[in-house]
Parts: C-alpha cells; sequence; structure tokens
C-alpha cells in the first residue's frame, strides 16, 4: 500500500456508518496515503459529496468469483457473453460475461457498485494456484478465498476420531499451503458420499468409508476454528440445499452453534456463519406445495447470537450455478436438462455447474425470489445479516443494487410479484406480500459492509469510515433526506457509484472505471507449533501417492499472489 | 413471410461496396431496422465494427436513396461482393435485403422477420439462432446454417432457409422450429440435440444425422453413407415433401435420448430417406 501517496477530501455528503453509528450526518472523510485520517491539508484533492451518501466500501462475504469451477462455467457457457462484450475505453480492458463475468468485468463491476473487498467463497485446496491466479487478474479490489473442508479426508479422519488439535493443525497447514483465509463447510459429508454416488441429506445421515456424520463434521470443524481463534467463523453451506422441505435441517445445524463460545482477537462474535440461507428455509415436501420458511429460521437466528447469515437472493435471471456440492449440481441437471459439469476434486471435493434460469412466472422460482427477501425483512440484527446472491448460483453480484432496492422500496417488490403469472400462488406459499418493512441506508450499510467485515474478522481493515481504516469510500447520488421515489434511482445509484476510492485511490468516477487500483490478496497465516503427526500424515498421504502432485509442488508460490497481504495469528496452545 | 402492405412506399437503400476491409467488416447495422426513416447520409455514418475500432458504413460503402419509414417499407440492396462483410441482417424484423455476390458469416442471424436474398455463396452461421423471416442463398453455404450460438441450448426457432447449392457441417443444431433446406449435400452433424423444426435435405450426407435428437423431422432425399445407430426404421410411406412426391422409409431416434410424452406417449424424432 505504500505506493498510493497523496490526500483526498471526501467533502460535504452524508456520511453512513453503522461502526460509528453515524446515520446520515453531513460531514467529510479524510484520506492520506491509503488510509482514512481525521483531516487532510488544503493541498488535498476535493471530491464534492453534496447531496450525496458517503459510505465505507462494499464487503461481499460470499460471492464465486474466481477458481476452477468458475472456470467450468465460463468453458461450457460460451453463451453467457453473446451480446454482453462491448468495445473497451481507455483505460479499462474488455469485459465479457455476465453471470460468470471475466475476471476484468468482476473487477470493474464490484468497483463500480463500490465495493472493495470480496471473499471467494470456494477454494478447492490442490487447485489454490489458479484461485490465485485469477484474482491476481481480478482488477481494483481486494479479495481472499476459504478453502473447502467439509468434506476434506485428513478432516473426517480426525474428526472421526474426535481429534480437534490435529484438525487444527491440519487447517493450518492448509490455509498456510493455499494462502486461504478460512474455513469453508459446502454440503459436509455429502460431496464425500457423492463419490460413492450418494448424499448426506440430514445432519445424522452417515458418510460412506468415514463413519462420520454432518454433525461431526460441523461440530469439529467449529471446534477447530475456535481453537485457532481464526478472523473468520466456520462459513457453513448446509447439507439438503434447494430441496423442497430442507428447513429442519437448516434449524438442526444451526443449533450446533449453541453453548460454542467465540475465541479470537478480531471482533468476531459468531462461531458459524450459515451462507446462502434462502436455499436452506424451503417447506413442503414436493415441488407443488414448495413454500417459504424464511419467518421460521429467522425467529431461530434472531435469536441465537452467535450466528451470522448471508441471503443468496434469487434475482430472477438466467445465471450458471456452480458449487461444491456435487451431488446437487447432479439433481438440478435431471430437473433442467441442461449441460452438466462435474469435477472431482482428489481428495478434497468435488464440484458441479449447470445453468439455470430463474423465471418469475415459474412458482417455485418466484418463491426463491420471496424467500430470499423475506429473510432480510425478518432479521432483527442487520449486522448479522448480510447481502449477497450467493454469485452467480441465485443471481449474478451486479444485482446487489436491485436486492437493495426491492428491500428498502415495498412498491418495487410488490410490481415484481404482480407480473409474476401465478402471482395468487406465490402470495399464497409465501409471507413476502404481508411485509410493509422497507430498509434503510443505514441498515443496508450494516448488510452490505459494517456486517461482513466484522463477520469475516476485518473491522480494522474494512467496512468503517474510522480513521486508521484503509480507505476504501463509495459515494452513491442519493440524498439521504429525500429519497427518491422512482425505486430504479435506488439501483441506478448503487450500480454505477459516482465516486470510489479504493485504498485512497480514486479508481471510478460517474461510473467509469478510471484508474486498475492496486489491488490485495489477504490471507491468513496460523502461527503454532508443529504437530508432528499431522505433519507425517500429509507428507504420508503425498508419498503414498494419493495426490496427482508432489508435497512440494502443492503450496502456492509466492509470485502468484504477488501483493500479499498476510494476517498472523498467534495460535496459544 | 414478407408481404407488401396496401399502401406502403417501398424505398431501396443501394450499397456499392467501394473498398474491402482489412479485417472483417462487422455490419451488425445493415438492417431495415437500422435504416428505417433514415436518408442515405444518415445511413452512411452509421457505426459498424472492424477489429476493435469502430467505424462508420460510409467508409466501404457508397450509399444511395433514402431508406423508407419503417423497416418493413425499406429494401437494401448491395450490387457486389461481401465477402469479408459479417453480419448482414442480423436481428432484422422486417423488410429485404439483397447482396449481389457472397455475405459472409451470420447472415440473418437471430433475425424475426423480412427476407434476406444472398445471390452468391453464405459463409458459416447463416441464419443462427433465427426466429423468423426467410433466407435465400443461391451458392452454397458453409456450416451451422440455422444452429445455435455455441453453447446455447436455444436454437433456430422459426422461419424459413433454403440454401440452392450444398452445406457444411452442423446443420440446424439444437433447432427448435423453423424449416431449413439444403438442395444439395451436406457434410456431417444434421439436426444435432433437435428439439423440434424440420430440415429437408435433397442431396446426400455423409453421416451423423439426428444424434441426440429429441424432436423434430428431417428429410433426406439422397443417400446418408453412415446412419446414427440410435435410430430404428419403423415404416415406408409416401410424402410430399418441398413439391416432390416420393417413397420415405421413416426412421425414429435417437433412442438414446430422453423423449418428451405427449397423451402417454412418447415422441421421438422422424428421420425419413427416399426409399
Amino acid at each position: 500500500m505504500s505506493e498510493i501517496k497523496g490526500e483526498i477530501l471526501i467533502k460535504g455528503g452524508f456520511i453512513v456508518d453503522p461502526t460509528q453509528k453515524i446515520n446520515g450526518d453531513v460531514g467529510d472523510v479524510a484520506i492520506r496515503d491509503g488510509k482514512i485520517v481525521d483531516k487532510v491539508s488544503s493541498a488535498a484533492k476535493v471530491i464534492d459529496a453534496k447531496g450525496r451518501v458517503v459510505m465505507s466500501g462494499g464487503v461481499d462475504v460470499h460471492s464465486h468469483v474466481a477458481g476452477p469451477k468458475v472456470n467450468v462455467g465460463r468453458i461450457i457457457r460460451p453463451e453467457d457473453k453473446l451480446f454482453k462484450s462491448g468495445i473497451t475505453h481507455d483505460p479499462t480492458r474488455m469485459e465479457m460475461g455476465f453471470s460468470i463475468p471475466s475476471v476484468l468485468k468482476t473487477g470493474y463491476d464490484y468497483a463500480r457498485m463500490g465495493y472493495g473487498f470480496v471473499m471467494e467463497a470456494a477454494m478447492p485446496p490442490i487447485h489454490a494456484p489458479h484461485v490465485h491466479e485469477e484474482i491476481h487478474d481480478t482488477p481494483i479490489i481486494d479479495e481472499g478465498a476459504l478453502p473447502v473442508f467439509g468434506n476434506n479426508w485428513f478432516v473426517m479422519e480426525y474428526l472421526k476420531k474426535g481429534e480437534v488439535e490435529n484438525t487444527a493443525a491440519y487447517i493450518a497447514w492448509l490455509l498456510k499451503a493455499t494462502k486461504g483465509y478460512g474455513v469453508k463447510v459446502v454440503n459436509p459429508g455429502g460431496t464425500a458420499a457423492w463419490a460413492w454416488g450418494m448424499n448426506c441429506l440430514g445432519i445424522e445421515d452417515h458418510v460412506p468409508y468415514f463413519e462420520i456424520t454432518p454433525h461431526e463434521i460441523i461440530t469439529g470443524l467449529m471446534a477447530a476454528n475456535e481453537y485457532l481463534g481464526l478472523p473468520h467463523s466456520i462459513h457453513v453451506h448446509q447439507n439438503n440445499l434447494g430441496n423442497p422441505g430442507n428447513y429442519p435441517t437448516t434449524l438442526a445445524s444451526l443449533k450446533l452453534a449453541e453453548g460454542v463460545k467465540t475465541k479470537n482477537k478480531f471482533g468476531r462474535e459468531q462461531v458459524m456463519h450459515s451462507t446462502h440461507l434462502q436455499f436452506h428455509s424451503y417447506g413442503g415436501d414436493s415441488w407443488a406445495n414448495f413454500c417459504s420458511k424464511a419467518k421460521e429460521v429467522m425467529d431461530y437466528v434472531n435469536k441465537q447470537k452467535n450466528i451470522t447469515i448471508d441471503l443468496g437472493c434469487v434475482t430472477l435471471d438466467e445465471t450458471t450455478t456452480m458449487t461444491a456440492d456435487g451431488p446437487f449440481e447432479h439433481h438440478l441437471h435431471a430437473l433442467n436438462h441442461l449441460k452438466w459439469a462435474n469435477v472431482d476434486v482428489e481428495m478434497e471435493t468435488a464440484a458441479g455447474v449447470v445453468p439455470y434460469i430463474y423465471d418469475k412466472n415459474v412458482v417455485p422460482n418466484g418463491v426463491q425470489w420471496a424467500t430470499g427477501l423475506e429473510l432480510a425483512l425478518y432479521a432483527k440484527d442487520p449486522m448479522r445479516t448480510f447481502i449477497t446472491t450467493d454469485h452467480p448460483n441465485a443471481g449474478p453480484f451486479i444485482r446487489y443494487p436491485r436486492v437493495i432496492k426491492w428491500l428498502m422500496n415495498q412498491k418495487s417488490r410488490e410490481a415484481v410479484l404482480a407480473s409474476m403469472k401465478k402471482v395468487d400462488k406465490v402470495i399464497d406459499l409465501t409471507n413476502i406480500h404481508t411485509l410493509d418493512r422497507e430498509l434503510t441506508l443505514y441498515e443496508i450499510a450494516a448488510m452490505t459492509r459494517a456486517g461482513p467485515a466484522k463477520c469475516l474478522g476485518l473491522t480494522n481493515l474494512y467496512g468503517s469510515l474510522k480513521p486508521g481504516m484503509i480507505a476504501d469510500v463509495a459515494v452513491y447520488d442519493l440524498n439521504f433526506n429525500n429519497m427518491p421515489s422512482d425505486p430504479e434511482k435506488i439501483e441506478s445509484a448503487f450500480l454505477n457509484s459516482s465516486c470510489f476510492v479504493k485504498s485512497g485511490e480514486i479508481v471510478v468516477r460517474d461510473g467509469e472505471i478510471i484508474s486498475h487500483g492496486h489491488k490485495k490478496t489477504v490471507w491468513v497465516n496460523p502461527i503454532m507449533k508443529e504437530n508432528p503427526q499431522v505433519k507425517r500424515d500429509v507428507a504420508e498421504s503425498f508419498n503414498k501417492g494419493y495426490y496427482t502432485v508432489g508435497l512440494t509442488n502443492y503450496p502456492v508460490r509466492e509470485y502468484l499472489a504477488p501483493h500479499p497481504f498476510v494476517i498472523d495469528v498467534n495460535v496459544e496452545a | 413471410m414478407w408481404r407488401l402492405k396496401a399502401g406502403a412506399i417501398m424505398a431501396t437503400v443501394t450499397l456499392k461496396p467501394t473498398k474491402t476491409p482489412e479485417l472483417m467488416l462487422e455490419a451488425n447495422s445493415i438492417t431495415p431496422d437500422a435504416f428505417a426513416g433514415k436518408t442515405a447520409s444518415q445511413i452512411a455514418d452509421l457505426v459498424c465494427r472492424e477489429g476493435k475500432t469502430y467505424v462508420k458504413i460510409g467508409d466501404f460503402f457508397e450509399v444511395s436513396g433514402n431508406a423508407g419509414a419503417t423497416a418493413a417499407e425499406t429494401d437494401i440492396l448491395i450490387v457486389g461482393d461481401c465477402t469479408r462483410v459479417k453480419y448482414i441482417g442480423s436481428k432484422m424484423t422486417a423488410g429485404t435485403v439483397t447482396v449481389n455476390g457472397n455475405a459472409d458469416m451470420y447472415v440473418g442471424g437471430w433475425m424475426k422477420g423480412g427476407k434476406i436474398h444472398i445471390k452468391g455463396n453464405a459463409h458459416s452461421f447463416c441464419g443462427i439462432a433465427m426466429e423468423g423471416g426467410e433466407i435465400l442463398v443461391d451458392g452454397n453455404a458453409e456450416n451451422h446454417v440455422g444452429c445455435a450460438y455455441r453453447g446455447d441450448w436455444r436454437g433456430m426457432k422459426g422461419g424459413t432457409i433454403r440454401i440452392k447449392g450444398s452445406a457444411g457441417n452442423d446443420i440446424g443444431t439444437f433447432m427448435l422450429g423453423g424449416t431449413i433446406i439444403i438442395e444439395k449435400d451436406v457434410f456431417i452433424h444434421v439436426s444435432t440435440h433437435a428439439e423440434g423444426g424440420t430440415v429437408i435435405i435433397k442431396g446426400n450426407v455423409e453421416g451423423r444425422v439426428g444424434g441426440q435428437m429429441v424432436k423434430g423431422d428431417m428429410y433426406v432425399f439422397g443417400a446418408i453413407k453412415y446412419m446414427m445407430p440410435g435410430f430404428k426404421k419403423v415404416d415406408r410411406m409416401e410424402l410430399e415433401v418441398d413439391g416432390t412426391k416420393a417413397t420415405f422409409d421413416h426412421y425414429i431416434g435417437d433412442l438414446g435420448e430422453r423423449h418428451p410424452k405427449s397423451k402417454g406417449k412418447e415422441v421421438f424424432a422422424n428421420l425419413y430417406v427416399k426409399a
């Protein structure tokens, strides 16, 4: 960051910053050499933010933006780019794609929306070099990546025997080897079962061969995560995603957090982050009576303070689903007959990719759309509820502004509802029509920056306008005291920020990219006493040829993440 | 089908090629829709792409004549060769385009209506993902006639493509509707993955006819050198196809593919080969 010099003063905007409890007060934000400061000299470059809203840079807690499964999506879906590649204007380079945008478009679009940090939500460990190459090629935004652990053979072997300490040592080794950020858990046990053509739909199901249950995997990884004191909690994609009647499984897995205490020095309060909860909040027992159970799920989340969630809102677009939940993708392919790719990743994970069209005239899709929004509208604590679309699974991330519009404006969501062919049916199966809550800018700021930053243990870097923070500052063309009556203006304001300062450098002016910025890759380095057993187990699995690469070739080389921001975690034994 | 509305005043815009593009000219704006309501000089100012730069129609053509008020009232006549001009008539909804020569790739792609007449040969992707209207090619066509965009599962939905000569491979891939007529020979891959539509081939086909085809019809007047194993002969019948009466062997398939049911009966794709 030392390369970014100079002073900027963002003057006279309506400041919205939940971390300082500032709600629309008119004020200035001062920036010097990449950091937010108390004040700057009169030589500072002035950006007039009068009549506009000023927030810290957005923080995305969960998005699939880099790595092999994103690339498989790009490979099997050339049509995603059709008529979506314009001619570039200096200084930007070619942008392509919609649901699986090119790395350049990914960086530009996030920056235009005023986002400064994005977490790649599922990194297959052996393919971490590829993930980091793509992250490096994605301009402007800072990124981290969560390696997947929920179906890892080492993890299951250790946890079968109840060995939390060994699991923790293995996590520490893998985070270092992959330059990863935290512990992602995708369909715990289910993806491993998929290698036998099976799945784990409930948390007490048995994983074949490993003699372990999803329950034990989640509990064990949660304990290991707190043993290490990592910045982020375990980040869970639960079992039985997307199926009618899955909400009891969801509640059962959320309950595993009860009584578990956090142990970390990063200000994080949760022990479990439950991701894209929309896909896990369904009632009914078939597609005919498939309905929203958002209220039941949020009633639990609201009172259980040591969990956080993100929404995974369906945006009613043609998109590309991709997840390390291999069995789910096969199931989806059997439903929609569209092309399907499956990838098995050695001893670690698997993945699938299938295109999907969320059609507002198909009742279950309408129910999914309503469920995602209901979760946010029932949420009592916006600092624990984050806006995502599980990009690109429920919709592309460039629809965040649209989700914000729907959450802030009842009229706009009623208009979508009214445009559905089977509107009465969707109203019967959901609660969206009864909800008149309209979220405020303050709540949106909590859900899109302050909250996710806290959940990721990044409160000292992102999500706030306090002096000392990385200078990620977004200016949106919205008048705090006189919000537009036309809801479309809310969407367009959040889609194309008037100005975005990333790490103290102006990268967007009037929705146009003017600089490629100085991006960083953020990863976590747990420092702990060597664990001889884990060291031996890892070496042995490579020596026995369980992996297709040698141990020395496995870790991510320095050159693949040339702009690292390393968070050291001293693990107390 | 293009029809002249009673009382409509047709206007012809003539484009005379003056320069061969160094790269291929991507002329998405050579359509009656883009020309409608414009004068010759406004048409010359319409933007096209050559590689990564924007160029104008007037950089490559001498434009004469003003367009009609609407696309339906506009005829475009290109008096010369368009071997290096792509996307002629793409996405057009009405009116006509006539090329007195060859046309490059994507002629009539995604078109919804109107009529295109290529007096020479058409390159690949002629009528790709077409939804309506008519394309007539007096010469030959290359590959991918009336196919889907690569990767897409939504192919040609409607309209008619008639190639008076022969065509290459991948004809009607992922076709959902409409008609393709090839009056001479075709190489390989006909109606692959199709779920509707009709392909008529008056000449011979090398092979791979109807692979993974779910629904739709194919008629072959000549011989198929290599039959797909997924097609089964069920019948022999007299048919009139594109004005010709003949006896055809009727096959159904592709038996290795999923097939939808209609009124309790499985629906197959039909292949009729002249006996």
